[in-house]
């Protein structure tokens, strides 16, 4: 099994730590992972993405061109990476802020709108949180334990009082994910 | 025993040189590279094994306090990316010149000038040539995971010390800031015995050391300068290390270092679904580099494509390999543009199968 | 009758008045006669010996005349690129605080191509002892015109003398340095007379015992001549220096423990 994924918002809305916990669950599961962000200019505050890969093999090219799964977080991201998931490949976004809806026909697609649940949890912070729990909702390549221990691993040990919360926006986000439409995979 | 992380390449540097028993880094930042410094710094390896750390004024400054450091038969890194690594130059041929150990990383970014901060192989020629005056060469080891950017910490090392000559460890910004898996040796000590020509101060009774590459009588230069190259030929004799993917069968190959190297393993895959045989020679050093490895395998394939981030750097050194007995071409992005795998494998097929 | 005293009777060790330290080597300086290198090299020497520090001790020559200063000094030492000194000498103290480190370097290393390395290392407090040699001029490769040349000063490259609109203007590296917080002790001494070397021969001690205080950088500077740069006899050379080098570079002491003097 490889998953090949790209995580892409705004900087700020965790995208990188998103990929990063992502690849510990792939760790805690004995995969092999590569976590490749977008650096430079576009960190300083603009749009932010990172490539994750999970996988049972050795990993050859860690920057690619297209992705099984596209995780949309902002307008620009969306009109720059819709077109890059892989025929019969998936694309979950967050509703808020966007404009144009996904609108290929040869993907599946699912909608969480993670922001608005956030801000209903009055906790903006775990935004991300509730974004990854739909998409292993759909997609369930890690076990929510091995989500878990992932996070353990890539949050430094004061802010482990932490975890209960993120973990309750994971599965916040395995609750409130719709399907768009789906292809047959 | 072993420890698995999950690090960034240029993370991996500084953890890795740490548990390695370095004695220093002296480094200035640039980006993409300043992990290493801030790695390094946020570790307090002061306190874990007594390493010292120091952010330098300059580049240029902080080679010079690696030089002053090895002349004491120490263990010191430091680090930069392109254009820190040009100003480095200097003290890196003071260094080989004078015959000392050290570990250089450079995380390279698109040039030339202040270029881009984006990932390149454009430096192949000052890495693996010299860089600075007078003729010298560095040991050159290209990672091309973040496990190796562990490993070759420790190699780079031993190799500096076994031929008292500087190695570099080149890589680019893609590698630097990536993150993967990696295990991590167990922390070693730090040496508490030195070379016999460290500056640790004089032994009663025995001579004094003196660190210098200075020598104003021309007989003795020239013999010196035949010393250095006499060594260079033992590193091409006993140090080149390669990696094959997909060689035996091969009708053709693509030849690529570090990130290209990544990116060309799944161009052999595309290509071999495609259903043409390609394979892959890794140089792992850069200098000494795998000529005889390339020679043999131009009398077995029928093209050879050198895929670097650059204009064509490293492809020159493979047409001297090859002696003109087959079909040699480069296909390259520059400017920080990494290529894709699926543009190599139509490059390969436009310049070496069809062309 | 009593007997012929022969030349052994005398040169006994209870007869000897003076003696030429052991840190120094044999082999013969090349400078030119007059120059004040010679003597700095045996006064730093000379304290070696007295502070029985020579296996403690390690040194980093400049490029400039004193480039093979490591050959008349029995003690370890290390030669940098040029004006790289301090950056040397910064990674030697602080991977072996317990050692005796100093650089030994001309204006030119010091104040031009090396300014940034000296006033870092200074500024960082860095624990290791500067001796800077300053005769205004670029001795060794041919009398060129120093970031120290005096104004109107003539060097091979300001010919007709330093214009100070089109060249600039002399920099007091010496003073410059006082400034900062990380200098312990900062002076200014010269060589040319007996009275002189002795005054020289106690900064530099100083200089070297600081490194236990652990407090930050000594710097010794020594206003020296260059008879042959500045194309005069040795004695000329010397009476030039007292009465255009000293109004311009003052000798004494700007910082002494910490505190600057006066």
């Amino acid at each position: 099994m490889t998953e090949e994924i790209i995580i892409a918002g705004f900087g700020g809305q965790g995208v990188l730590s998103m990929g990063k916990i992502l690849a510990y669950s792939g760790i805690m599961q004995d995969q092999e992972v590569s976590w490749m962000p977008s650096y430079g200019p576009e960190m300083r505050g603009g749009t932010a993405n990172v490539t994750v890969i999970l996988s049972d093999e050795r990993i050859s090219s860690p920057i690619l061109n297209t992705f099984d799964t596209a995780i949309i977080l902002n307008q620009q991201s969306m009109d720059k990476f819709e077109k890059s998931v892989k025929p019969g490949g998936m694309l979950i976004y967050d509703g808020n802020g966007i404009i144009r809806h996904p609108e290929r026909k040869d993907i599946s697609i699912f909608r969480i709108d993670a922001a608005e649940e956030a801000a209903k949890m009055e906790n903006t912070k775990v935004f991300n949180m509730i974004v990854l729990g739909g998409y292993l909702k759909v997609k369930p390549i890690v076990k929510l334990e091995n989500v878990i221990k992932g996070l353990k691993e890539s949050l430094p040990e004061r802010h482990h009082a932490l975890l209960p919360m993120n973990e309750k926006a994971i599965k916040r986000g395995l609750e409130i994910v719709q399907k768009v439409h789906e292809v047959n995979r | 025993m072993k420890e698995l992380k999950l690090l960034k390449g240029n993370e991996a540097i500084s953890e890795a040189a740490i548990r390695a028993g370095a004695d220093a880094y002296f480094g200035y930042p640039i980006t993409p590279q300043s992990e290493i410094l801030e790695y390094l710094m946020a570790e307090k390896p002061h306190e874990r094994t007594g390493m010292v750390v120091l952010q330098a004024e300059s580049e240029v400054a902080a080679i010079n306090m690696v030089y002053g450091g090895a002349a004491c038969g120490r263990k010191i890194l430091t680090s930069s990316s392109s254009p820190g690594i040009s100003l480095k130059q200097e003290g890196l041929s003071y260094i080989a010149g004078s015959e000392l150990p050290c570990l250089v990383v450079n995380v390279v970014r698109g040039g030339p000038g202040l270029g881009t901060i984006q990932p390149s192989q454009s430096d192949y020629f000052q890495a693996t040539k010299g860089g600075g005056h007078g003729d010298y060469r560095l040991i050159v080891l290209a990672p091309s995971s973040v496990q190796e950017m562990a490993d070759f910490v420790k190699l780079g090392f031993d190799l500096a010390f076994k031929y008292r000559n500087p190695a570099m460890i080149l890589t680019d910004g893609a590698i630097g800031q990536m993150m993967e898996k990696v295990w991590l040796e167990e922390q070693q000590p730090r040496m508490t015995e030195f070379p016999e020509w460290a500056t640790t101060g004089k032994k009663p009774g025995k001579e004094r050391r003196i660190v210098t590459s200075l020598d104003l009588d021309s007989a003795m230069q020239e013999k010196f300068n035949r010393k250095l190259q006499e060594k260079y030929r033992k590193m091409e004799e006993n140090e080149v290390r390669f990696e094959e993917i997909d060689c035996e069968d091969a009708e053709y190959l693509l030849v690529a270092y570090g990130t290209s190297a990544r990116i060309c393993q799944k161009s052999v895959k595309i290509a071999r679904e495609k259903g043409i045989k390609v394979g892959l020679l890794r140089p792992i050093t850069l200098f000494p580099f795998p000529k005889n490895k390339i020679k043999e395998m131009a009398g077995k394939v029928k093209g050879i494509l050198s895929v670097e981030m650059s204009a064509g750097q490293m492809v020159e050194d493979i047409r001297i390999s090859v002696e003109g007995k087959v079909k040699v071409d480069h296909f390259g992005r520059m400017g920080g543009i990494i290529h894709s795998s699926e543009e190599i494998v139509t490059a390969l097929e436009q310049k070496i199968i069809g062309g | 009758m009593a007997e012929q005293i022969t030349n052994k009777d005398i040169a006994r060790e209870e007869n000897l008045v003076f003696k030429r330290t052991g840190v120094l080597t044999d082999k013969v300086m090349h400078y030119c006669p007059g120059c004040g290198h010679g003597t700095v090299h045996r006064l730093i020497a000379e304290v070696i010996e007295e502070m029985n520090i020579q296996s403690d001790c390690i040194g980093v020559t400049p490029v400039g005349c004193s480039v093979l200063m490591y050959n008349y000094l029995d003690v370890d030492m290390q030669e940098a690129a040029h004006g790289r000194a301090p950056a040397l000498a910064t990674a030697i103290k602080r991977l072996q605080p317990d050692k005796f480190v100093f650089t030994y370097q001309g204006d030119g290393d010091l104040a031009a191509i090396g300014t940034a390395e000296t006033i870092h290392a200074a500024n960082r407090g860095e624990n290791f002892t500067i001796f800077f040699i300053n005769n205004g001029i670029y001795g060794m490769t041919g009398g060129q015109m120093a970031p120290t040349t005096l104004p109107e000063m003539k060097s091979s490259t300001s010919p007709y003398g330093r214009d100070v609109k089109m060249m600039g203007n002399p920099l007091k590296m010496t003073e410059l340095v006082a400034q900062l917080p990380g200098t312990y002790y900062v002076t200014r001494q010269a060589v040319h007379t007996p009275r002189d070397v002795r005054k020289a021969k106690k900064a530099i001690r100083k200089a070297f015992e600081n490194q236990k205080l652990e407090k930050g950088l000594s710097l010794v500077e020594i206003v020296s001549n260059c008879n042959s740069g500045w194309k005069m006899t040795p004695v000329q050379a010397n009476e030039w220096m007292v009465e255009n080098m000293f109004p311009f570079y003052p000798l004494g002491d700007l910082k002494v423990d910490g505190e600057m003097a006066k």
